[in-house]
């Protein structure tokens, strides 16, 4: 299916373009660690331990969202995404290939983050493992299509963060119950309907938000 | 301007009958702003629904007038939406005791809410006039409405781990007798009309303005 | 293949175009022409598709992967070789024997011995060579091509009127440019934005 093919294009070429400049994953990478360590110091000794985890939930969502703000860079720098809307594919393919290389993204950062976590602070379970992953893919949906949003927005960096964070609200209560809770199963549940229901609207609506 | 006035009877009606008419309820002196709240509370919902329905023509007809119903709608949605959080914090101050309580599902829905919707203005604002900010203004007022449920879901499950209902209980009310419904019912709808007759005057001051600038171009 | 009827095109308060009425026809080679803000770039990008008129209708009767474009920036990325580039789009665009094509494009437009090097370090005439090799790799049947000869030096001038020669007469054009002379006498129409 030539969709598939144009999504397996796009991603690579994200990817490749990450691989030559290398300057979003270790920002990302970086940016988590240093925010672990910046809670470490902002929260009093005698505070639970498992309010650890809601910061480790509060750095990735900002991971997140700094590796989002460099997604459609080199697309708005060079104008390069009238060339891929111009091109014959369907334009939700630009948002899946997108969203992939987000996620891949995300899993380089989180490789990292999660055992300087399970080091520094709390013990990383399956549960935290999963909700992690089940998140990603959520994260980077309504990213994807945000980032193109700002990008082609005036106040682009600025603009980012205020449309990002309340959609996320629901990932960071599926993530931290996941963390936190005896049954788990419901939080990841719930994440996988979030990315259920905000994928497909994504995928919907991306073409509108790259034309007009 | 006979929605106005119907508005405005049925307001006063329906305010005037849960001050004066239904018997006080027990330990609960305030509950009257029930009436305000939860009938302003829904009318926000209705309005985010009304933007999201307009939104979504837009996309399927790509007829640009769509976008400024959107808007509109979207607009009035925030007014209401700053009036539920304002009521339910004095219901809450009257109940509890505190202006905010996180326990309060209704009161953390409209602050997720009305986070998202202010993101519209910014969005709007950020984004140069035409095709292309109606287009992202419609589909973010999809993702609005999308999020409604889903953020409901998320506090609902929030209050086992994260925002627990208080251990006092329950702010259960009094039977719903059919006196009480017919109040409500009434304030509810005057609360509608309210927002219809709000909807209709700004959209038709803004289609005016728009005439307006469109004149003085072709004047040019 | 494009007709307009009372084109227009506002940004915010800005008017750029106003109650434009042209025809190109197949085969046709339309010349615009006008000062530096008259709109011919988003003439051309509204015929695109890039823009939507905010007045008046356009109707172009082209597929979009029969449409080539050539704007003020190349539309590249510059952290990817040219043969990245243009094999990136040759997918996108499901060029039949896409190596081929490449090459040949390459080649004829003097870039095959660049093809390695990332676009970002390529001359302003050599990226202006490359994002035209870009345009033309589908073998498009309408083509967009604004200000083409901007940045070109003689030698590459020369290649663009022969590809434009070449070209001129089997696909349809609409060039946009500040000096008409070069192209005069291939043009079949003539638009004059004010």
């Amino acid at each position: 299916m030539t969709y598939f093919a144009d999504v397996v294009t796009l991603a690579r070429k994200d990817l490749l373009l990450e691989l030559r400049s290398r300057d979003t994953v270790p920002a990302m990478v970086l940016f988590v660690i240093a925010a672990l360590v910046v809670f470490s110091f902002s929260v009093p000794a005698d505070v639970e331990e498992r309010a650890s985890y809601g910061l480790l939930w509060i750095g990735l969502v900002f991971t997140a969202l700094l590796g989002l703000t460099r997604a459609f860079a080199a697309e708005r720098e060079q104008r390069v995404l009238d060339g891929l809307v111009l091109a014959p594919c369907d334009r939700s393919a630009i948002w899946l290939g997108k969203g992939i290389a987000v996620v891949a993204f995300l899993l380089l950062a989180e490789a990292v983050a999660l055992p300087a976590f399970h080091l520094f602070f709390e013990p990383v379970g399956w549960e935290l493992v999963a909700g992690v992953l089940l998140a990603d893919v959520g994260l980077a949906s309504v990213g994807a299509l945000l980032a193109a949003m700002a990008a082609a927005s005036r106040t682009r960096e600025l603009l980012l963060p205020l449309l990002f964070l309340p959609l996320v609200i629901p990932v960071v209560v599926g993530g931290v119950g996941a963390s936190l809770a005896e049954d788990p199963g419901r939080y990841l549940a719930f994440l996988g309907l979030y990315d259920a229901v905000f994928a497909i609207l994504s995928w919907a609506t991306f073409e509108y938000v790259v034309t007009e | 301007m006979w929605l106005a006035a119907a508005a405005a009877t049925l307001l006063v009606a329906g305010l005037g009958l849960a001050l004066f008419w239904i018997p006080e309820v027990e330990g609960d002196p305030a509950f009257p702003i029930f009436y305000l709240h939860v009938p302003v509370a829904l009318t926000a919902y209705a309005c985010f629904g009304w933007a999201a329905w307009k939104a979504l023509r837009l996309l399927w007809t790509r007829e640009g007038s769509y976008d400024l119903e959107s808007y509109t709608a979207v607009h009035m949605g925030v007014i209401f939406a700053i009036l539920t959080l304002v009521t339910g914090s004095i219901w809450a101050k009257y109940t509890w005791g505190q202006w905010w309580v996180w326990s309060s599902r209704q009161l953390v829905l409209f602050l997720v809410l009305f986070l998202f919707y202010s993101a519209y203005f910014m969005l709007r604002y950020s984004v140069e006039p035409g095709p292309r900010r109606a287009n992202m203004a419609a589909v973010y007022a999809l993702f609005g409405i999308v999020l409604l449920p889903v953020s409901f879901l998320a506090i609902r499950l929030a209050e086992d781990v994260i925002h627990p209902p208080p251990v006092v209980v329950t702010r259960e009310g009094p039977q719903i007798t059919d006196e009480l419904m017919l109040v409500f019912v009434v304030c509810l709808a005057g609360m509608l009309a309210l927002a219809a007759a709000l909807y209709t005057n700004e959209l038709a001051g803004k289609r005016l303005d728009g005439r307006l600038r469109e004149l003085r171009e072709s004047l040019q | 293949m494009i007709r307009a009827e009372g084109l227009s095109r506002s940004f915010g308060t800005k008017r750029v175009l106003r109650g434009l009425d042209f025809e190109v026809a197949e085969r046709d080679f339309l010349l615009v022409t006008g000062p530096n803000g008259s709109g011919k770039s988003t003439l051309l990008a509204l015929c695109a598709g890039l823009l939507a008129p905010t007045g008046g209708s356009l109707d172009v009767s082209v597929e979009r992967g029969e449409l080539g474009y050539l704007a003020h920036e190349p539309l590249l990325y510059r952290e990817l070789t040219a043969l990245e580039n243009l094999d990136l789009y040759g997918r996108l665009y499901r060029v039949p024997e896409r190596r081929e094509r490449i090459g040949m494009l390459l080649e004829r437009l003097r870039l095959w011995d660049s093809r390695h090097e990332r676009v970002g370090s390529f001359s302003r005439g050599m990226t202006q060579r490359l994002a035209l090799c870009r345009a033309l790799l589908h073998e498009p049947r309408l083509l967009l091509l604004d200000e083409p000869y901007a940045g070109l030096d003689d030698a590459g001038t020369a290649l663009l009127d022969d590809e434009l020669g070449g070209l001129a007469g089997e696909r349809t054009f609409v060039v946009a440019t500040h000096d008409p002379g070069r192209l005069d006498h291939v043009a079949t129409e003539r638009l004059a934005l004010s």
